[in-house]
C-alpha cells in the first residue's frame, strides 16, 4: 500500500498493532478508574507495571532475548489492572511477576501456553487472599458496549484473529439463546442484558483474540472457540459459578497444544497495520 | 535487588483499620423513608442459605399471598417465623448516618481527642382451596401451617397450568404471570406459596405479619425479584442485608456501586437528614438510569464506628440464620482485630421491570474493606476573628469550607445552589470566586 499523506501517517501505519491495543486498554483503564468506580488504587497500577516489566527484563536477559521488547508485557499489565481487584497492595505485582515468568517457563511446542492475563486472574482467584473479579464493573451501558466493540473490532481485525472473536461470540450467544431463551423461556432483554456486559466484550475482543496463545490453524481456532464457549456456559449457567468465560478459556488452553499438533500451521508474528512484520 | 523489591512490596498493604471518628452519630436514614420498600435478609455460607422476608403488606390480611420460587421442596423444619424487630435492628445498624464535629478553638493548641469507643411479593386474593390437579401439571408437594401462615409447596410442569391452578385456587394472578413463572419451572424450581391463616393470626394478637424465613441449599446465590415486578406500577425499592462469613457481597450481573460517602455537608442538614439522603439516593439512581445496585454499608458485625445502633447479638444473628458461629459463646466470637466471622453488606436497589430484566445474582468477594454511608457536619467555632492571628486564618478557611459544603450538597442532591446558600446564610458572605478574579483588583 502506498500513502502520500506524508511521513507521519506512514510511521503510524507501521507501528506494531500492540501499540494500538495498548492505547485502547490504557484509555479503558483511565475511564474505568475515573468514571466507573473501579476500586483500584494508583499504587496498585504502578506496582503491577513495575513488577511485570522488571520480571520481563530479567527473563529477557536470562534467556538472552534482548531483541524482544516490552509491548506484550505492558498489555498484560493493563489486562491485570482491568480485571483483578484486591484490597492488598502486593497481590497485583505478585501476580504480574508470576505470569511474566510463566511465559518463559511454560513453553510446550516452543511458545508460551497460557494467555498471561487469563492465567493471572485464575492464579489471583485461586491462591491469593483478598482478591476477586468484579464482572459487573462495566455496567450494562450501551455506549460502553459499542465503544468496546468498535475498538475491539479494530484490534482483532488487524491482528487477523477476528475469526476466534466472532466464533466465540456466536457459539456463546447460540448456547444462551437456545437453552435459556428458547427452552427456559427467558425474555430477549435478558439476553441483551447479558451480552451488553463490558466484561464479556472485553474478553471476546482482547483476551481470547490474543494470537500467541490460541491455535495457529483457522479450523482449530473454530474448535477452540467452541470448547471455550461450552465450558464457559456450563461453568456460569449450569454450575452457577462465577467468571465462566475466564475459567472456560483457562481449561480450554490445555487443549491448544493438541489442536496445534493436529492442525499444523506457522506461528503467528506480530504485524503493523500495514501488514508488515514488526 | 529483585528480592529486596519484592519484600518491600510485601511489607506494604492497604490499611483496613478505619480511623476512629470523633464525630457523634446524630441521625440515620433507615428503611422507613421509602414507600413500598421490600426488605430481605440473606444469610449464606457455602451453598446454605437462609432467606428472611419482611412483609410491609398494608392491605386486608385475607387478601395477602406470597409466591416465592425455591430450589427444593421445603420441609416444615426449614420454614420459620422470624421476628420483625430483627429487621429493625439490622436496618438501624447499617443505615447511612450523619455525624457531627465541633471545630476546635484555633487560638488554643490542638488537643488530642479520646477515641470514640464503639462496641465491637405479589399480593392476591385469598386462595379458597389448594387442590392438586394432575391435568394442570401442578402437584402439591407439601402443606404446612407455620405461625399465621398457611403454606403450600408446589411443583409444576407447565407455567400455564400453574397460572390456571393459582387462579382456580383463588389467587388473583396478574396477567403475564405465566411468562414470568416459566423460567423457574423449566429449571425445576418449586414454588413456596403462603397465605394468612386468619385464625392463627388472631392468636398472635399482632396487627402486622411476621417475617417468613426459610433455609435451603442451592448453588445459586440469587434473589428472585422478577415475580414481584409483574404488577408493579412505578420503581420499587429493595433493601438486601446479606450476612456472610468472609467478604463483601456484590451483584454478579448488575453494576454495584458505592454511594458517595464521607462528605462534609452544611450543618442545617441536621434537621432534615432524611430529605437529604432521599435526594442523594434519587440523584445517584437517576445518574445510573436505575441500572445499578448501591452498596450502603459493608462492615464486620463485631463493631461499628460510629454506631448507628449496637451490633446484632449472637442470639439475633442466629435467628437470622448465621449457623456458623460458635454456639458456646453468648456474645459473637471475637476474632483478632475485634471482628467476628460475620460480615454484613447492605445493598439498596431501585428498579423497574425494564431496568432489571433478570433476577439479582450475587457473589461474595474477598474484599474486607469497610464502607459506610457517612455524612459529616462540622460546627464552626464560635469566636471572633480578632481574638488571635490563627482565628483570622480560621475564618478565611471557614468561608471557603462553607462554599465547598454548599457545592457538595448541590452536587449530591441536585438541589439549587442558590437555595442552599440562602439556607446557610452565605449570601452576605463575600463570593470567594469573584474576589479571586484578577480584574477585580484593577478597577
Amino acid at each position: 500500500m502506498k500513502y502520500h499523506g506524508g511521513h507521519f501517517i506512514c510511521a503510524v501505519w507501521k507501528l506494531d498493532i500492540r501499540l494500538w491495543q495498548l492505547l485502547i486498554m490504557a484509555s479503558l483503564l483511565l475511564a474505568g478508574v475515573w468514571f466507573r468506580d473501579f476500586s483500584l488504587y494508583p499504587a496498585q497500577i504502578a506496582f503491577t507495571f513495575a513488577a511485570g516489566l522488571i520480571t520481563q527484563a530479567i527473563f529477557l536477559r536470562l534467556f538472552k532475548l534482548e531483541q524482544h521488547g516490552f509491548l506484550s508485557a505492558t498489555i498484560t499489565c493493563f489486562g491485570l489492572c482491568l480485571l483483578l481487584r484486591s484490597s492488598a497492595l502486593w497481590v497485583h505485582p505478585a501476580v504480574a511477576s508470576l505470569v511474566m515468568a510463566s511465559k518463559f517457563l511454560i513453553r510446550p511446542q516452543g511458545a508460551h501456553l497460557f494467555n498471561p492475563a487469563n492465567l493471572g486472574v485464575v492464579l489471583g482467584l485461586s491462591f491469593f487472599p483478598e482478591t476477586w473479579v468484579t464482572s459487573g464493573q462495566w455496567g450494562q451501558d450501551l455506549t460502553t458496549a459499542l465503544w468496546l466493540i468498535a475498538a475491539g473490532f479494530f484490534i482483532a481485525r488487524n491482528a487477523k484473529r477476528l475469526d476466534i472473536t466472532a466464533y466465540f461470540l456466536l457459539f456463546y450467544a447460540s448456547l444462551f439463546l437456545v437453552i435459556r431463551v428458547a427452552w427456559y423461556g427467558y425474555t430477549l432483554p435478558v439476553f441483551f442484558h447479558q451480552f451488553q456486559n463490558g466484561a464479556l466484550l472485553l474478553f471476546a475482543f482482547f483476551m481470547i483474540s490474543d494470537p500467541m496463545t490460541i491455535p495457529r490453524h483457522h479450523k482449530a481456532r473454530i474448535l477452540h472457540a467452541a470448547v471455550v464457549a461450552v465450558l464457559a456456559y456450563i461453568w456460569q449457567y449450569q454450575l452457577y459459578w462465577n467468571q465462566g468465560i475466564i475459567w472456560g478459556l483457562f481449561w480450554a488452553t490445555f487443549l491448544v497444544p493438541l489442536w496445534n499438533h493436529l492442525f499444523p500451521a506457522p506461528r503467528y508474528q506480530w504485524q503493523a497495520l500495514s501488514g508488515e512484520h514488526t | 535487588m529483585t528480592t529486596r523489591l519484592i519484600f518491600l512490596l510485601l511489607a506494604l498493604s492497604i490499611s483496613q483499620t478505619s480511623q476512629a471518628f470523633c464525630g457523634f452519630y446524630v441521625a440515620k436514614a433507615d428503611a422507613s423513608l421509602y414507600n413500598q420498600a421490600s426488605q430481605v435478609v440473606m444469610t449464606r455460607k457455602d451453598d446454605k442459605t437462609v432467606l428472611s422476608l419482611m412483609n410491609d403488606y398494608q392491605g386486608e390480611l385475607k387478601d395477602f399471598a406470597l409466591v416465592v420460587p425455591v430450589p427444593q421442596v421445603l420441609t416444615e423444619g426449614q420454614i420459620h417465623i422470624g421476628d420483625a424487630k430483627l429487621f429493625k435492628h439490622i436496618d438501624d445498624f447499617s443505615a447511612p448516618r450523619l455525624v457531627e464535629y465541633h471545630d476546635e478553638d484555633p487560638c488554643q493548641p490542638p488537643v488530642m481527642y479520646e477515641k470514640m469507643m464503639s462496641a465491637p411479593m405479589p399480593t392476591a386474593a385469598m386462595p379458597q382451596k389448594a387442590k392438586s390437579d394432575k391435568s394442570l401439571g401442578v402437584t402439591v408437594e407439601a402443606e404446612y401451617t407455620v405461625g399465621e401462615y398457611d403454606i403450600v409447596i408446589l411443583s409444576a410442569k407447565e407455567s400455564d397450568g400453574l397460572e390456571k391452578w393459582l387462579q382456580a385456587s383463588g389467587y388473583k394472578i396478574p396477567k403475564g404471570a405465566s411468562a414470568a413463572l416459566k423460567p423457574y419451572i423449566k429449571q425445576n424450581l418449586k414454588f413456596f406459596v403462603a397465605k394468612v391463616n386468619l385464625k392463627e393470626q388472631n392468636k398472635t394478637g399482632l396487627k402486622f405479619l411476621r417475617p417468613l424465613q426459610f433455609a435451603f441449599e442451592s448453588p445459586k446465590f440469587m434473589l428472585p425479584i422478577r415475580l414481584g415486578m409483574i404488577n408493579a406500577k412505578g420503581p420499587q425499592d429493595l433493601l438486601v442485608y446479606i450476612l456472610t462469613e468472609k467478604g463483601r457481597v456484590e451483584s454478579s450481573n448488575y453494576q454495584t456501586l458505592k454511594l458517595p460517602s464521607n462528605m462534609d455537608i452544611p450543618v442545617y442538614i441536621k434537621d432534615n437528614f432524611a430529605d437529604f439522603y432521599k435526594a442523594l439516593f434519587e440523584t445517584q439512581v437517576k445518574k445510573q438510569n436505575l441500572r445499578a445496585v448501591f452498596t450502603e454499608y459493608f462492615w464486620n458485625m463485631g463493631w461499628c464506628d460510629p454506631c448507628a445502633s449496637e451490633p446484632l447479638s449472637y442470639e439475633e444473628l442466629k435467628q437470622l440464620g448465621v449457623f456458623w458461629l460458635n454456639q458456646n459463646s453468648n456474645a459473637p466470637q471475637v476474632m483478632s482485630g475485634g471482628g467476628v466471622p460475620v460480615q454484613v453488606t447492605r445493598l439498596h436497589v431501585r428498579y423497574t421491570p425494564d431496568s432489571f430484566p433478570e433476577d439479582l445474582s450475587f457473589q461474595e468477594t474477598r474484599d474486607t474493606e469497610n464502607f459506610q454511608g457517612r455524612y459529616v457536619l462540622r460546627h464552626a467555632w464560635q469566636g471572633k476573628p480578632e481574638q488571635c492571628e490563627a482565628a483570622k486564618t480560621y475564618f478565611e478557611q471557614l468561608a471557603k469550607r462553607h462554599e465547598q459544603e454548599a457545592k457538595t450538597l448541590a452536587e449530591l442532591t441536585g438541589w439549587e445552589l442558590s437555595d442552599i446558600k440562602k439556607k446557610m446564610n452565605l449570601n452576605d458572605a463575600p463570593d470567594q470566586e469573584s474576589t479571586d478574579q484578577w480584574w477585580k483588583k484593577i478597577w
